[in-house]
């Protein structure tokens, strides 16, 4: 996974990364822009097919290429268009959490939400709370080079 | 298969501490089976160190393999090439124990262990593994039933259950079946309970670990 540009443009703004489930978390951004609601440019956000694409090491190569907060959304639990792909993604956000607490990052940096595909609001609030969360929570800085 | 999983991170930071560049070879047999040491969790393993030491700001160049399998001489000669040209320092082994001794016979840089071994033993479900075997060199499970009473009763009785047996668990541990009320089951439902009234003779142990080192030959197999 390879994220150059934000290599070429330091910058004292987290730089977040939201890996979103088409069916659910992504159409939820969709409807936030229908809504003209607005999130923080901090958040980038990665289409997955289902949140249950989400491997440990994409979170995991977030990090090391420069992220300073990564997050997961899929469906609500017990709607996930897969069925329990979203339940597979929770579990792989616990594990990845618990790495991070072994190697002394804070496990609060990726976290794993579950938005339905008409919560426009939720998604920008989602996107807003993150951002603020990774913000006080301090850039990484090391992980820029 | 072989059962192992990852060591903690930690101890596996302070194997590699003083080293800038290593391989850490994976092996797609039985670690790859029980998700403790196969690609996948090269990549991980790998992405977590490297994380890990940019952090301290010492960083730590990895290179990934995964080998067919860290048991035959054959497999391990394939990363020769990596080790003898890239300058690799040390070898981080993901297989299971008998992978970093294959790894520390054929080259000469320090070869450190990725997981602990645990047993001999299969899933119970996706994610669960438990022991079922105890490499006893002289199987019997034949006259329980189909259970091993060695590696799956935790005093490995064998003319149990012993007074601890309870509600069909074992004593040690809620989560530990009886053994023995398992192979009460099972040899009732094969008709068979009478056989369990016959005292089961004490086993001869040296074909065991207790015999010491053991190797299998096959004359016929041998070039």
């Amino acid at each position: 996974m390879e994220f150059p540009n934000w290599k070429k443009e330091p910058s004292d703004e987290p730089l977040i990364v939201a890996f979103c489930c088409m069916y659910c978390a992504y159409a939820a951004a969709d409807a936030a822009g229908s809504m003209r609601l607005t999130y923080p440019a901090n958040v980038h956000v990665i289409l997955v097919p289902c949140s249950g694409r989400v491997d440990e090491l994409f979170i995991l190569q977030a990090f090391e290429n420069g992220a300073d907060g990564v997050y997961v959304a899929g469906c609500e639990e017990g709607s996930c268009h897969f069925v329990n792909g979203n339940l597979r993604a929770k579990k792989r956000v616990g594990a990845v959490k618990k790495l991070l607490s072994e190697i002394g990052l804070e496990p609060e940096r990726v976290e794993m939400f579950h938005i339905s595909a008409s919560q426009g609001g939720l998604f920008a609030k989602v996107a807003r709370d993150m951002t603020e969360r990774i913000r006080s929570l301090g850039i990484i800085g090391w992980n820029k080079s | 298969m072989v059962v192992a999983e990852r060591k903690p991170i930690q101890e596996i930071m302070a194997m590699v501490a003083e080293y800038n560049k290593i391989l850490l070879v994976g092996c797609k047999g039985c670690v790859t089976v029980c998700c403790a040491g196969g690609t996948k969790e090269v990549g991980i393993l790998a992405s977590t160190l490297r994380i890990a030491r940019k952090k301290e700001g010492k960083p730590l160049e990895i290179i990934e393999r995964t080998l067919e399998r860290q048991c035959d001489p054959e497999y391990i000669e394939q990363v020769s090439d990596v080790i003898e040209k890239d300058g690799v320092e040390a070898i981080l082994s993901m297989a299971c124990s008998v992978g970093p001794q294959y790894m520390a016979k054929r080259y000469n840089i320090p070869v450190y262990p990725a997981l602990n071994t645990k047993f001999i033993g299969g899933a119970l479900e996706h994610g669960v593994w438990a022991e079922f075997c105890q490499a006893c060199g002289n199987c019997i499970i034949h006259y329980f039933g189909g259970i091993c009473p060695i590696a799956r009763c935790s005093k490995s009785l064998f003319n149990g259950p012993c007074g601890g047996s309870a509600k069909g668990k074992c004593e040690v541990s809620s989560e530990i079946d009886c053994a023995w009320q398992l192979i009460y089951d099972r040899m009732k439902a094969l008709g068979k309970l009478d056989e369990l009234t016959k005292v089961f003779p004490v086993k001869d142990w040296s074909t065991s670990r207790d015999g010491g080192p053991r190797k299998v030959v096959r004359e016929d197999m041998k070039l």
